[in-house]
């Protein structure tokens, strides 16, 4: 057991807490969690911070009732006072709809009973150093580097009154790089996930960068409209990544999705790309690992803390192009008569094997433009899962296979489930870090693809 | 004047403080703050009149940020002894050690006179938390029966926060706050032949307590009555014309419009590059300070952290400096920014205005928005009034889908309803609608506002910004306002079809 610093570990949380439940079933869940981040601007550091974190959540079951009391930084002396919070607000609960008996049978974890290794700042040691090199470098070469690193270590306990004791430790890592001229007219980003910082090489991505800035240096202004377009893994995946947090078969069901059937019921099995495309989460996927169950801290449309300690398995949302699943709770699979497929938490587009790299897609292209990444992106229409944004860092035009310049950034205003219909070629995929979603999601692996006609709605006068 | 709950104050507040800052200064901090922060938050969401999710959240825990050698350092912990919190403010030196071959710019703070044992409460009747969840189940429940009456589907969410903050430094301010917030939201979806739509209550959050959901503040009857028809009319609505178009603009739509292209377009550390690689710039550069035309000469904007039930109002900021209200755009022109006492300094502004704010004991403050409010002309006109002036335009009502550039220039917003105006009047509703502009065009095309009557304070729970992310609740307060000749897109023809 770990020595935890509220006083008790918590694996002796999560016994206690269900030791001390009253209710009909229990669901304990501690969350212990560390971060390091470095944040700079203007090749120079601007906040920085480690911090420690734990929270405790005990969902109680009484009848079909249930309550869920969650608690940060609870000691030993105040559990009691937490369990019963749980116990007495499902005792008041109407009866929850998602109710199910609890999920039983699973092995426990063989590092159950290990230490919680939190992260601190010294996994910045090496590369602290290497970024302030780069400072000089960019400095010198009349660059300044702006952008963010941080690393995080969040080590889940799930203990059930079914007999489940669950272990997950996930560590992440971002590094966002954001390159700009000296006069900030000229700006590049590029972005990397890791696990531990130790594959991260700063002096690389800065060179990358400083390629794309030189790029920018023959200025090309372009009008509203529709071009082909290639979308880099980074812009692949902010669109993906929406596409999958609206896929869940409730909003389906009841007819106020994209993925709802005119007349009703829901989309799945029906054609959505003329590609071979498959868009799927897969828990053990090298690099990508996360959960390898469900783990939900509270109820909602597609997820259902009853489903606490559910295994996960590789699931294709999209398959060969064609709508495959949908996020599934069990409750939710009794409604649609479809398997039960809760959300994983990564995702990995592909398509054929020996897809084009990024630089050979370049080198294929008559006229185009080619994008770094998208931000800003909001829905305007559920019905098409229409979405609005902006260009980021970097539009550039490629004329007979070679950059020719840079354009200004655009709006536009596409639906990404429209625009896997409308693909003319999808490439390599590969690891990729999201731009506008990475608070939430850096586990991704994405190809770069072409849309023929990609709607760019308006100029943005944005660098 | 409510009081601080007793229980906040039985924490060992002082100790923990005392502990810290001495630390740090044993180790060489030239300046030191510690925050203790408790955040209480209950999450309701129904489905159908049926309880979906439940959540009842705290965080608890404190932060030391100090200054060592010129550069920042930052930790927090959340065990609540002296020894504890004496190793965290080790760690906030460690941090800065680590972090200083990459600091070039050495921090030094603005001034700010030293706020000794102050309390500050926000000003509500009744703690949400003291009401029983079943009640306000059953309460929302009420309400979405209501709306069932005339949508296949109703969802209603109930969001609270109870906020309590101690601080204290090492020049003698010690600040002990406390502020309670509420946003019910209701949303009434039905479909029909051409597809679905929905309508969402306008009700904005606010800083207010349970007696927002009774009666105080918002007439909730009056509005929940009128949504199936309002519904009704949207769904068998045309689809608008795409073309420009003069927009009267109802507050409860014109503060998002205010918070992203003014609000966050005028914070300074945007406006300094701080937010480069992430929330983005701002075309407002300090060097057009006091230059700058940022709207019509009818237009002044300010940054407010005193108003009454305001989001972003506060006693003290998360660095010891008293709340204000200043100018941030006068007779049209830029003015002024909001900031924080770095940047205070940096830029010769002599004071803070007191901006700063962390979201939790995890996050290091940063600068945060204000109330950023457009005033009302006195003795202007009505709603009705700004209508009656139009012969072809869009009366926008309520907040949807938003999106702008990196530097505030381009944005789209669309809105709950689009009432067509004809000749002077509302010709009924159209759907399918956003209006897509320039931030300094749009602004300048704002030939009237609407007087007091017209003014409601809006606002959010949920403004992102920073790395790691940080969320802050904020208000606006505008009147109705009248714009000349803004672009209107259609969004079905926008996706492609037809």
């Amino acid at each position: 057991m770990s020595e935890h610093i509220t006083g008790g570990s918590p694996q002796e949380m999560v016994e206690r807490a269900l030791e001390l439940s009253r209710g009909d079933g229990c669901v304990v869940l501690a969350d212990e969690g560390s971060t390091a981040n470095l944040r700079f601007a203007g090749n120079t550091l601007t906040t920085n911070g480690v911090a420690r974190s734990s929270r405790l959540t005990v969902i109680s079951v009484v009848g079909e009732g249930v309550g869920v009391v969650s608690r940060a930084a609870v000691r030993p002396d105040q559990l009691a006072d937490v369990v019963e919070a749980a116990d007495r607000a499902a005792r008041e609960a109407q009866p929850a709809e998602d109710a199910r008996p609890l999920v039983e049978g699973v092995p426990a974890s063989p590092s159950w009973g290990d230490p919680v290794t939190p992260t601190d700042i010294g996994v910045f040691e090496d590369f602290a150093p290497a970024l302030g090199e780069a400072f000089a470098a960019a400095e010198s070469g009349g660059r300044k580097l702006y952008g963010f690193a941080e690393h995080t270590r969040t080590t889940t306990f799930l203990g059930t009154s079914a007999g489940l004791r669950l272990r997950h430790d996930q560590p992440s890592g971002r590094l966002e790089l954001n390159a700009k001229s000296a006069d900030l007219k000229r700006s590049a980003w590029t972005g990397v996930a890791t696990r531990d910082f130790s594959d991260v090489d700063v002096t690389g991505l800065d060179s990358s960068l400083a390629r794309r800035l030189e790029w920018a240096k023959n200025r090309i202004d372009l009008p509203a409209g529709r071009y082909e377009t290639i979308l880099p893994p980074s812009a692949v995946s902010d669109l993906m990544i929406y596409l999958y947090w609206s896929a869940g078969v409730r909003d389906a069901l009841d007819g106020r999705s994209v993925f709802s059937k005119p007349g009703g019921g829901t989309r799945v099995g029906e054609r959505l790309a003329e590609l071979p495309i498959t868009l799927a989460g897969d828990p053990s996927a090298p690099g990508l690992e996360c959960a390898p169950f469900v783990v939900a801290h509270s109820s909602s449309r597609d997820s259902s803390v009853f489903d606490n300690g559910l295994p996960l398995e590789p699931t294709a949302w999209v398959k060969d192009g064609r709508l495959e699943a949908l996020q599934q709770t069990r409750y939710s699979s009794e409604l649609s008569g479809m398997p039960v497929t809760p959300p994983v938490d990564n995702l990995l587009m592909t398509c054929r094997e020996g897809g084009a790299s990024l630089d050979e897609m370049i080198a294929s292209t008559e006229r185009g433009l080619l994008l770094t990444c998208l931000w800003y992106i909001r829905e305007v229409d559920p019905q098409t899962l229409l979405v609005t944004g902006l260009t980021r860092d970097g539009v550039y035009l490629v004329e007979n296979g070679e950059v020719v310049g840079e354009v200004n950034n655009f709006r536009f205003n596409e639906s990404p489930v429209d625009l896997l219909g409308r693909l003319s070629e999808v490439g390599a995929s590969v690891p990729t870090l999201p731009r506008e979603w990475n608070d939430y999601w850096t586990r991704a692996v994405m190809p770069a693809v072409r849309v023929p006609d990609f709607n760019m709605s308006t100029v943005s006068q944005a660098s | 004047m409510r009081q601080m709950d007793p229980d906040f104050l039985e924490l060992p507040l002082r100790q923990l403080a005392d502990a810290a800052l001495q630390r740090a200064r044993d180790l060489g901090a030239e300046h030191a703050d510690f925050r203790l922060e408790r955040v209480r938050a209950e999450m309701l969401s129904l489905y159908d009149t049926r309880l979906e999710g439940a959540m009842d959240a705290d965080d608890l825990g404190y932060a030391v940020r100090v200054v060592k050698g010129g550069t920042w350092g930052f930790a927090s912990g959340i065990l609540l002894t002296p020894e504890a919190a004496a190793a965290v403010a080790e760690q906030a030196v460690r941090v800065a050690e680590v972090s200083a071959p990459i600091n070039r710019e050495p921090i030094e703070l603005a001034p700010e006179p030293a706020h000794r044992d102050v309390t500050w409460v926000s000003s509500y009747e009744i703690d949400p938390f003291t009401v029983p969840s079943a009640d306000k189940v059953a309460l929302l429940a009420e309400w979405s029966a209501g709306l069932l009456k005339g949508a296949d589907h109703v969802s209603a969410r109930l969001y609270q926060v109870k906020e309590q903050k101690f601080y204290a430094d090492t020049a003698g301010t010690v600040t002990t706050q406390q502020r309670v917030r509420i946003h019910p939201n209701l949303n009434a979806m039905k479909a029909s032949d051409g597809g679905f739509d929905d309508m969402s209550t306008i009700a904005p959050p606010a800083g207010r307590g349970y007696e927002y959901m009774t009666g105080t503040g918002w007439d909730w009857a009056a509005e929940l009555a009128r949504i199936p028809e309002l519904l009704a009319e949207k769904l068998a609505a045309p689809s608008v014309e795409p073309g420009e178009y003069d927009l009267v603009i109802d507050p409860s739509n014109l503060w998002l419009t205010i918070h992203e292209s003014i609000g966050h377009a005028t914070e300074l550390d945007r406006a300094l590059g701080y937010e480069a690689a992430y929330a983005g710039t701002s075309f407002a550069t300090f060097d057009k300070l006091g230059e700058l035309t940022y709207g019509s000469p009818i237009m002044n904007v300010t940054g407010d952290r005193t108003v009454e039930h305001g989001l972003a109002t506060i006693g003290y900021d998360d660095e010891g400096v008293e709340g204000q209200s200043f100018d941030i755009v006068r007779d049209g022109v830029l003015v002024g920014y909001q900031l924080d006492r770095r940047m205070a300094l940096m830029k010769g502004f002599g004071r803070s205005n007191g901006c700063a704010f962390a979201d939790s004991p995890g996050h290091m403050p940063i600068q945060r928005m204000a109330n950023v409010s457009l005033a009302p002309a006195p003795g202007g006109p009505s709603t009705e009034e700004l209508i009656s002036g139009v012969r072809r335009g869009l009366y926008i009502v309520g907040d949807k889908s938003w999106s702008i550039d990196m530097q505030r220039y381009n944005f789209q917003f669309t809105g709950q309803r689009a009432y067509l105006i004809s000749d002077g009047r509302l010709a009924g509703q159209v759907r399918d609608f956003a209006y897509q502009a320039t931030t300094t065009d749009f602004w300048r095309s704002m030939e009237a506002v609407g007087g007091p009557q017209t003014y409601v304070l809006g606002g959010a729970f949920n403004c992102g910004k920073g790395q790691p992310g940080q969320v802050a609740p904020v208000s606006h307060g505008c009147p109705s306002a009248l714009f000349r000749g803004v672009r209107i897109l259609n969004t079905v023809q926008e996706g492609g079809k037809k």
